[in-house]
């Protein structure tokens, strides 16, 4: 049998990185084909490639759809020739309604003018097939992230799908949701419809899908028949991981010494929604030359928490106390909480961290321009000096410090975010997520500086969805869910199990 | 290093492609000065003509700069020419009605405009209501109240003193005479000074670039910009010379183009600003008071639309409900033309002023020629919009 889609030694460059070498992938007519890989191997570039976000010419390697060679240069021409892909973040209006998002761009519509009567009795019988009972007149915003996925389902069998990708389209929906998307996906593997399911979850990818293939730091390491009964999830994490364990996090010979940060009884308030209680009585210590990890699913408040006690970030109605030293500290603006010794580099490095169209000099001085400045003045070449040391000493692989923040990989923006924040001068440093999505050689590079922070003495709380990123680089691990600490360890004593134990018994004993 | 660029043609190249914009910026100026030079049959480059494009034009380059830093933080103001025109009443009231003296007056004036610019900045900075709105109310409210103001009449005519403002010259201490007619050889001594102040100044700053290795642009294209310079400031400082001299308010305004120049090249506060149009966020974060810097970014704007009311009005003699009607089309052209972009964090002061001027030139020039308004308004419509159009294009097509 002829594959329906197979794309041929595919690379990709971006400037400063190489973010696909070689990859292959081949999907058969009917098949549900499993993506898997870490975060930054390359998934979402893959996709980005086959549905023409990156126009053809723009990498290298083939892409054949039914046999025929296709080149691509805009997401219209490959959904013109089935290929549909639904992204993780939900492509529709939300103040339209299902009938209006299904048929958005092709509406039923004779000489411009509407038939509305056709678009709902189609959207009706659309809905049906995806399982869904609501009026095709109802507001996407008054229904839920499961039921939205299945609009989009829904709107790419409109447009007579081929090929269905899904990435990670189970991430925001409970059990119940994702098993019923699931099974909707066996649904058109039976009318001959091929899905690509791109997802961390390994065991709903092992429940559904034919064939797997395992992309490692832009690479095609494997691709395994589930059908053959020799694929287990241990098999895919080791292709996945492809090392030991070990390896992945430089040693660390930091003496752990006073304590400098405590915050006691912490609470705030959502921002708008003034009696949802986000973070719930939090306590918080990290000594000098210290690494706190702060492990917890999405949602559990880890942000929201680091954010408010930076200068009131976020939220309101916040209580609680911060001590820095012993004494006790004013941190009510963000001002004040950087000159109380605190930085916070934030998780969102594009909108929250750099200013991407500016370069790499000026975000590094962003934070603390009275350090290059003198009676307001910007002293040039100190500026540059400062820059360049931080260039250097945190290896930012760029043409020179006036390469816009853009063009740069995400592992080296993130070194500019960090940089920023070393010349503020803090002693005490929130990290969150501070590897994500940035490829497996920066994210040894970024263990190793926080390895060196921990050495000169400063405290570092990471904030991480990576458990073993979290496990391998922290002295002492807070488990934080629904905005309380559940859990405190000794890393040498945590595991991943231990932790989501801990996450567990938090449900357990509320209900 | 590979920083150190050593001046090969393709470098050459290179930093032109690279700075495109702002040369293709002052080539359009030239061109069109070029333009109209030959159709209007050498007026335009004439003493006397070139004297009034300064006069005409210089409350729209002051109020410019300002709008230069309001576009780059991401904001608009609607309202400069209802606040110029209302601040251009309150003088005349205060110095025709009331007898006050003329210092205090110009004090009060450009205070009030300051104040304005603080109200309209409070509720855009501290609370988050868009500029568009504020300032289209405070376009309506200060007309309405320039309106009142002077009781729906013209009031003038101004102390013989305030007028110097727009209508008088730097004095002439040398009464020589060239050519057949007095020449004011201080305007011509202003001119070659300043030139040689702006040339000592880049000649020391690419010292210092060559130092720490840091010089992009090539020694070429250095010595022809610096040449350039020459030849404008001592070509319009001659010609200057053959008219009247220099006039007051081209010292104004000079003046403030050189410290807004250097308040957004060099200063903190400068740098914030460009930080907060590219990303307020992140801006935030980085500990800035956002709030404060656009609050003040307002107030800038609004002094300096009180100076350009002052100007008008002593330009006019007389203050009229109407004056500043319209003011804020040019003023927001000239900065968009210039090359700041709408979604804010880019722009420069040359950029803008160099845009007021391609304004003022055609304004000048069509005038010469006889093209009615109605003509003029389309065409620099059209300007407008292809300035900004090449902007995106060449920006997409990298």
């Amino acid at each position: 049998m002829q594959p329906i889609l197979e794309m041929r030694s595919i690379t990709k460059t971006f400037p400063g990185v190489k973010a696909l070498t070689d990859v292959s992938l081949a999907v058969m007519p009917a098949e549900i084909h499993g993506v898997v890989g870490e975060n930054g191997a390359g998934k979402s570039t893959l996709m980005k490639v086959l549905s023409g976000v990156y126009p053809a010419g723009t990498f290298d390697g083939e892409i054949h759809f039914e046999g025929k060679e296709r080149r691509f240069s805009n997401i219209a021409d490959s959904e013109n020739t089935g290929i549909i892909i639904i992204h993780q973040e939900l492509a529709l209006v939300p103040l339209l309604s299902i009938a209006e998002n299904i048929f958005l761009g092709h509406e039923t519509a004779k000489r411009g003018v509407i038939d509305w009567f056709e678009a709902f009795s189609r959207t009706k019988a659309l809905l049906k097939k995806v399982g869904l009972n609501d009026h095709p007149n109802t507001l996407i915003t008054n229904i839920g992230t499961g039921k939205q996925q299945l609009v989009e389902i829904a709107k790419a069998l409109n447009k007579s799908v081929k090929l269905l990708i899904l990435d990670e389209p189970t991430s925001s929906l409970n059990e119940k949701d994702s098993a019923a998307l699931l099974e909707l996906l066996k649904g058109f593997k039976a009318q001959g419809i091929s899905s690509i399911l791109i997802t961390h979850k390994l065991n709903e990818v092992l429940k559904v899908a034919d064939r797997i293939t395992v992309i490692r730091d832009g690479k095609t390491v494997d691709t395994l028949d589930v059908h053959s009964g020799k694929v287990d999830e241990d098999r895919i994490i080791k292709a996945m991981v492809g090392r030991d364990l070990s390896e992945r996090y430089p040693p660390r010979d930091a003496k752990i010494g006073e304590t400098l940060l405590e915050v006691k009884n912490w609470s705030v308030y959502h921002p708008l929604h003034a009696d949802r209680q986000m973070i719930k009585g939090v306590n918080l210590n990290v000594r000098a030359g210290e690494v706190v990890g702060i492990a917890g699913l999405m949602g559990a408040g880890r942000t929201e928490f680091a954010m408010s006690v930076f200068g009131r970030a976020y939220g309101q109605k916040i209580s609680g106390e911060v001590f820095m030293r012993g004494k006790p500290v004013d941190v009510s603006t963000i001002p004040k909480a950087m000159a109380a010794g605190l930085a916070y580099a934030t998780e969102d490095r594009k909108t929250y961290g750099l200013v991407l169209i500016d370069h790499i000099k000026h975000n590094v001085t962003l934070a603390n321009l009275k350090g290059v400045a003198s009676r307001g003045v910007v002293d040039d070449v100190k500026e540059l000096g400062v820059a360049n040391k931080f260039r250097k000493d945190l290896a930012i692989r760029s043409s020179g410090v006036f390469q816009t923040t853009v063009n740069l990989s995400g592992g080296n923006q993130q070194k500019v975010v960090l940089s920023k924040w070393l010349f503020s001068g803090p002693d005490v440093l929130i990290l969150d997520e501070p590897t994500r999505g940035i490829d497996v050689g920066a994210k040894f590079e970024i263990y190793g500086i926080i390895n060196k922070l921990a050495e000169e003495g400063k405290a570092v709380i990471v904030i991480s969805s990576e458990m073993p990123e979290l496990l391998g680089i922290s002295d002492r691990i807070y488990v934080m869910n629904e905005g309380k600490f559940v859990g405190e360890m000794p890393a040498k004593e945590a595991s991943q199990e231990k932790i989501m134990r801990a996450i567990m018994k938090s449900w357990d004993n509320k209900s | 290093m590979t920083e150190t660029i050593t001046a090969a043609p393709s470098n050459i190249m290179r930093f032109i492609k690279a700075n495109i914009r702002d040369y293709a910026l002052l080539l359009s100026l030239l061109a069109i000065m070029i333009f109209f030079q030959f159709n209007t049959n050498g007026t335009l480059f004439k003493p006397v003509n070139m004297t009034n494009l300064i006069l005409q034009n210089s409350y729209i380059v002051i109020m410019a700069l300002g709008m230069l830093l309001v576009i780059v933080a991401g904001h608009i103001d609607l309202s400069v020419g209802s606040v110029a025109g209302f601040v251009g009443a309150v003088a005349a009231v205060l110095m025709v009605n009331y007898k006050l003296d003329i210092f205090t007056s110009v004090v009060l004036c450009l205070a009030l405009g300051a104040v304005i610019g603080g109200a309209q900045g409070y509720f855009i900075a501290y609370h988050k209501i868009p500029a568009f709105i504020v300032t289209l109310a405070g376009m309506l409210i200060f007309k309405g109240l320039a309106l009142t103001v002077l009781g729906g009449a013209s009031v003038g005519p101004f102390p013989k003193t305030f007028q110097l403002l727009s209508s008088g010259y730097v004095p002439d201490i040398f009464n020589v005479t060239a050519f057949g007619a007095p020449f004011n050889l201080l305007a011509l001594l202003i001119g070659a000074v300043v030139t040689a102040t702006i040339i000592y100044f880049n000649i020391k700053e690419r010292r210092n670039q060559l130092a720490h290795g840091l010089a992009e642009e090539p020694d070429i294209i250095f010595l022809c910009r610096n040449l350039l310079i020459a030849v404008a400031f001592l070509g319009f400082s001659f010609l200057m010379a053959r008219y009247k001299g220099l006039p007051n308010v081209l010292i104004v305004m000079f003046a403030l183009i050189a410290l807004f120049v250097f308040i957004t090249t060099r200063t903190t506060f400068g740098r914030r600003i460009y930080a907060m149009g590219g990303n307020e966020k992140a801006t935030k974060l980085s500990g800035i008071n956002t709030e404060k810097l656009t609050f003040l970014i307002f107030v800038v704007m609004g002094a300096l639309a009180g100076l350009g009311g002052l100007i008008f009005a002593a330009r006019l003699n007389v203050a009229t409900p109407k004056a500043g009607a319209g003011f804020e089309l040019e003023v927001i052209a000239a900065c968009f033309i210039g090359g700041a972009a709408v979604t804010g964090g880019v722009g420069k002061i040359v950029g803008a002023v160099i845009g007021a001027f391609i304004i003022g030139v055609m304004n000048n020039g069509m005038s010469i020629m006889g093209i009615g308004i109605d003509w003029q308004f389309v065409i620099k419509g059209a300007v407008l919009m292809l300035a900004v159009f090449l902007d995106v294009y060449y920006k997409t097509k990298g």
